[in-house]
């Protein structure tokens, strides 16, 4: 099943994005065959609620898990209901971070681990 | 007449200007003093008036109906402000983002949404002296400051004189706040801070067609900057409150300069006179 990245470019080799619901893009991947599509995230510019906004957009790729810096407690709610995995603390390159979670590093987070409007400063300290 | 007290910048003294007038118009007018500073009230602080009665203010929040719901996704899709999401057959509200708009039980298809209300702040009406006075009270935790203000505007006079003490900024809640006033009183101080929001403030009440004037707060030697750009925008500066020991001890024990330096009095009045004149609005129907 797919799988979605906040990304902090438009391939592979670039950085995961600590953000999520203000992230500029996501990339869509098969981990599979490492097929993949950069998706321009339309909720980054939601006034509010950018974190469901952004979680709905990408819901509707069909992903079965997020792979993020970090996710607040709308976004986790909306993901959760949809049922998508979310992964949180990951960093670095995106291709390594899709190995590690295809060798099964990475174990999904059941709750929020950022509070609300993490992401409005960019995901430094608030 | 609605007179509303804004300034772009914080601090700069709204609040010792609507509550000199209030005290001020009060023998001559009946006066109506809104706070629609609803983040941090301090008019009361002022005029210490008798509160008489306390509501909560609410706004309306979709409440869904799951048997009626088939998911259409069209409430989602209308919120402005991703309130409301549709995954799959769970729809996920979030009230504290709400707006109350209304859209999605508008819009929705199957009646599967009705309203609820949810509290998000309170209004407090009371009077002292002449004055009625009313209070609104954003809660601690809540972001939407807009619906409080509206509340406590409802609460405006349409005889006599309704002052309206404002929030400082320019965003939402105080274009909620002065929208609507037949005059703005802008309350600036003679620094590059006071200047730099004083203009974004003219920006805003120009936009929303409501004359201006200017209230020099702190007044001194460095007035100049703040004149010049007055001149220029053609907007009256209408009084100047010098920076002044008696006042600053006044005002930091809550006292108006009406109350506290009685000779004030009188500029104050002059200044609503002004204000009248500017509006053409002479006494006619204000009067009391």
């Amino acid at each position: 099943m797919n799988i979605a990245i906040s990304a902090s470019g438009p391939s592979l080799d670039a950085q995961v994005n600590p953000r999520f619901g203000r992230c500029e893009q996501f990339i869509i991947l098969d981990p599979e065959t490492m097929q993949f599509k950069v998706l321009a995230n339309t909720g980054q510019s939601a006034g509010g609620g950018a974190g469901i906004a952004t979680a709905q957009y990408i819901v509707k790729e069909g992903i079965g898990a997020v792979l993020t810096g970090n996710c607040g407690p709308n976004a986790h709610q909306v993901l959760s209901a949809a049922g998508v995995k979310v992964i949180t603390g990951v960093s670095g390159n995106i291709r390594e971070a899709v190995e590690l979670y295809k060798s099964g590093n990475y174990s999904s987070s059941d709750q929020a681990n950022v509070g609300d409007h993490f992401g409005m400063s960019k995901g430094s300290n608030r | 007449m609605i007179i509303s007290i804004a300034s772009g910048k914080g601090g700069t003294g709204k609040t010792l200007v609507a509550t000199s007038l209030a005290r001020s118009l009060m023998d001559t007018y009946s006066v109506t003093l809104l706070d629609c500073d609803v983040e941090e009230p301090n008019v009361h602080l002022f005029i210490n008036p008798e509160i008489t009665s306390t509501e909560e203010v609410t706004i309306k929040v979709p409440q869904v109906r799951q048997d009626r719901c088939n998911h259409c996704g069209k409430c989602s899709e209308a919120c402005a402000f991703n309130a409301i999401a549709v995954l799959g057959d769970t729809v996920l509200t979030f009230p504290e983002l709400c707006h109350g708009c209304g859209a999605c039980s508008y819009l929705c298809p199957r009646q599967a949404i009705s309203e609820t209300p949810y509290r998000i702040g309170t209004l407090e009406k009371g009077s002292v002296a002449g004055i009625d006075f009313v209070k609104g009270q954003l809660d601690i935790g809540r972001a939407m400051a807009t619906p409080v203000v509206r509340r406590v505007k409802q609460c405006r006079s349409d005889e006599g004189i309704t002052l309206i003490d404002a929030s400082p900024g320019t965003s939402c809640p105080v274009i909620e706040a002065v929208n609507g006033s037949d005059f703005c009183l802008l309350v600036t101080e003679p620094t590059p801070f006071g200047l730099n929001d004083l203009s974004l403030a003219v920006e805003a009440v120009k936009q929303l067609g409501i004359p201006c004037g200017v209230v020099i707060n702190r007044a001194g030697r460095f007035n100049e900057a703040v004149e010049q750009y007055c001149r220029k925008e053609n907007i009256p500066v209408l009084l100047k409150i010098p920076l002044d020991l008696k006042i600053a001890c006044l005002y930091s024990e809550g006292i108006t300069l009406a109350d506290g330096l009685p000779e004030w009095k009188m500029e104050f009045k002059q200044l609503a006179e002004r204000i009248m004149e500017l509006i053409g609005e002479r006494n006619c129907n204000t009067q009391r």
